[in-house]
């Protein structure tokens, strides 16, 4: 049976993590995401689940709480903003290295360096490309509402345990602050040790059954040759990512002679502008990826052939309309129109920026 | 005289020593002479001695010791540098009832790793730590480090620690024996068979405290890196005797 409630994004969000039997959750606060510790403790959740909440003394902390705790095979969260985030880039680069399943959520704010707390969609390249060092990557969702940051929760949990991988859910402030209805679902029991055991213990730190080698947890091996074998395994679960995992969603592309490409609080706006252009008369569709990560390369690229333009719609000077510039091959025109440092973007904006830049430009 | 075969002495009567079943078949990667492996088949004894292998989880560290989890046959992960603690708060954490340590050197643990050591401390995590201080950075060449004594060489320090510029040595022990988290505080030492009796003590110590839920034990254990300090390994023994244990005085500082 379903609840209805209206709710902030980073509320919906941290009821999501006690809702999915979440195991624990470790963060840091920092603004525009403190209300998901602030929820969560307010809940006791150690009385509801026995999900366990602990407030760290960085994100650095909190981050490597996430690492152990995900070594074990159970449900770890946590939660930053940007400059947070930043802190953390080192252990995603472990828990990518060492395949270790862990969720983690980035509510985006203005940067560079300490910014504002404004929304922003700047923490793409970090995101998409790999914020820490080596070469790996993790899945990138990108909610566009109170639902989804909430209904992203048990997604991210089931590819990040499908895959041992870390997922990113990329929100930003205007998401995670806005209030909305949100429908939500049943509690899921956190998974007994014993099944946790039955399930994870060929890689888990579960104590070392009887009958079993002992399981090691790491990303070293000072042997190049065996490192760069596990690369080649890491990079063959990427591919297979790649091609069966890509999420988006499709607006008014039947017909359209232009694409707005936009994901997020963007392509919210980019719904609106849609909207605006129609009645104009000028065939626009919306393409949202939904996964940044795996990101909807085929899609463009079907579309490149098809249409006259692409507007990468984002918060930011313009860093996903690298990716669909490599997809498009230079097949039709791409421009970017956004505001950034915090700035959000009217639809009329948006629509103005159609016109100048892909319509008659 | 009668002919003496191999199999006439290898027999469980006259075992009077055997490597702990808890250490794995892998050659240890220390230096001959180093601490890390006394203090690793302590660990492993102690774990062993309780029986509580199936319910141990170990971190290891960034260091020499990087490799623990090749040698130590239980349940362990690797930390970013620094972090072990925050591993092992997150591990306890989820799951309470399992047994769960640190082992760390003094770079790793009383430098680039000192707020997640004194917050782990001040929570009071019920968790072990184990922190083997050689006054040095062994992994990387023998830099200097926060607990290099002052006037000591290494290949930062080549002129010596100079303690005006470079700060004063870091008595980590003494810190988190005064934080209220913390309930088992000792140093010991692995260079003469008496001393490893004596820290063994406290290593199984370490464990019980974690059993009956009595909150966090540090253990120090100061030894020595021959090859950081380009001695040889008695010249070594000789040296900590005569000069880190003026510094860091070995004993009980806490026990509540
Ligand atoms: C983030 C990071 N910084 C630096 C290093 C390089 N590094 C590896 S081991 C080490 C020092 C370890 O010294 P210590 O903890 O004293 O252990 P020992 O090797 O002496 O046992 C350093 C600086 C690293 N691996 N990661
Ligand atoms: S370098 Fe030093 S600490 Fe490392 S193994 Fe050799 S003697 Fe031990």
């Amino acid at each position: 049976m379903g609840e209805l409630r209206l709710m902030k994004g980073n509320e919906a969000i941290a009821e999501g993590f006690i809702r999915a039997g979440v195991d624990a959750y470790y963060g840091y606060p920092i603004t525009p995401q403190s209300e998901v510790m602030e929820y969560l403790m307010a809940e006791k959740p150690e009385e509801r689940t026995g999900m366990v909440v602990l407030q760290a003394e960085s994100e650095l902390a909190a981050i490597n709480m996430v690492y152990g705790a995900a070594c074990t095979g159970k449900k770890i969260v946590t939660s930053s903003s940007s400059p947070g985030i930043s802190l953390m880039q080192e252990s995603f680069s472990y828990i990518a290295g060492s395949e270790v399943p862990a969720v983690v959520l980035n509510v985006v704010r203005g940067g560079p360096g300490l910014g504002d707390i404004q929304p922003a969609q700047s923490d793409y390249f970090q995101s998409t490309k790999g914020g820490g060092h080596g070469d790996y990557r993790q899945i990138v969702l990108a909610p566009s509402s109170v639902q989804e940051m909430y209904d992203f929760v048990n997604l991210a949990f089931d590819l990040a345990f499908k895959y041992r991988i870390m997922v990113l859910i990329l929100s930003d402030g205007a998401i995670g602050q806005m209030m909305e209805k949100v429908m939500l679902d049943e509690q899921k029991p956190r998974l007994t040790n014993q099944e946790i055991k039955d399930r994870f213990d060929s890689w888990a730190l579960t104590g070392r059954t009887p009958g079993r080698e002992h399981n090691i947890i790491t990303s070293l091996d000072l042997d190049q040759e065996n490192l760069e074998r596990h690369n080649f395994h890491l990079q063959k679960k990427y591919k297979e990512i790649e091609e069966n995992e890509v999420i988006l969603e499709e607006v008014s592309l039947e017909d359209a002679e232009y694409v707005f490409m936009a994901y997020g609080t963007s392509a919210r706006i980019c719904h609106k502008a849609l909207q605006i252009a129609r009645k104009e008369g000028i065939k626009v569709g919306l393409l949202r990826p939904i996964t940044l990560w795996p990101f909807p390369e085929k899609k463009v690229k079907e579309l490149a052939s098809k249409v006259k333009g692409f507007l990468s719609v984002e918060m930011s000077a313009g860093q996903m309309i690298e990716d669909i510039r490599l997809a498009v091959e230079g097949k039709t025109k791409v421009a970017h129109f956004g505001r950034y440092g915090g700035v959000i973007h009217s639809p009329e904006e948006v629509v103005a920026a159609l016109k100048s830049k892909i319509i008659g430009g | 005289m009668a002919e003496i075969k191999l199999e006439d002495i290898i027999k469980p009567e006259n075992l009077v020593f055997q490597k702990t079943k808890l250490f794995t078949d892998k050659p240890l990667s220390y230096c001959p002479g180093c601490g890390h492996g006394v203090v690793h088949r302590l660990i492993l004894e102690a774990i062993e001695e309780l029986g509580i292998e199936s319910e141990t989880i170990g971190v290891a560290p960034v260091g020499c010791s990087v490799l623990a989890y090749e040698f130590m046959n239980i349940d362990i992960a690797q930390a970013p540098h620094g972090r072990a603690p925050a591993l092992a708060t997150g591990i306890k954490r989820v799951y309470p009832e399992k047994f769960v340590f640190t082992y760390q050197g003094d770079g790793d643990l009383a430098a680039i790793g000192t707020a997640e050591t004194i917050h782990a401390c001040n929570r009071g995590e019920n968790i072990s730590i184990f922190f083997i201080n050689n006054g040095i950075y062994g992994m990387t060449g023998g830099q200097m480090a926060p607990t290099t004594l002052p006037g000591m060489a290494s290949s930062t320090s080549p002129y010596g620690r100079d303690v005006a510029s470079m700060g004063h040595p870091l008595k980590m022990t003494e810190l988190v024996a005064n934080l209220p988290g913390t309930r088992f505080v000792a140093r010991h030492a692995v260079h003469t068979p008496a001393l490893v009796r004596k820290a063994k003590k406290a290593i199984l110590k370490a464990f019980e405290n974690q059993k009956e839920n009595k909150g966090l034990s540090f253990i120090e254990i100061v030894s020595n890196c021959n090859s950081g300090w380009k001695m040889t390994p008695v010249k070594s023994n000789q040296w900590l005797t005569e000069n880190m244990l003026e510094y860091y005085k070995l004993g009980t500082l806490k026990d509540e």
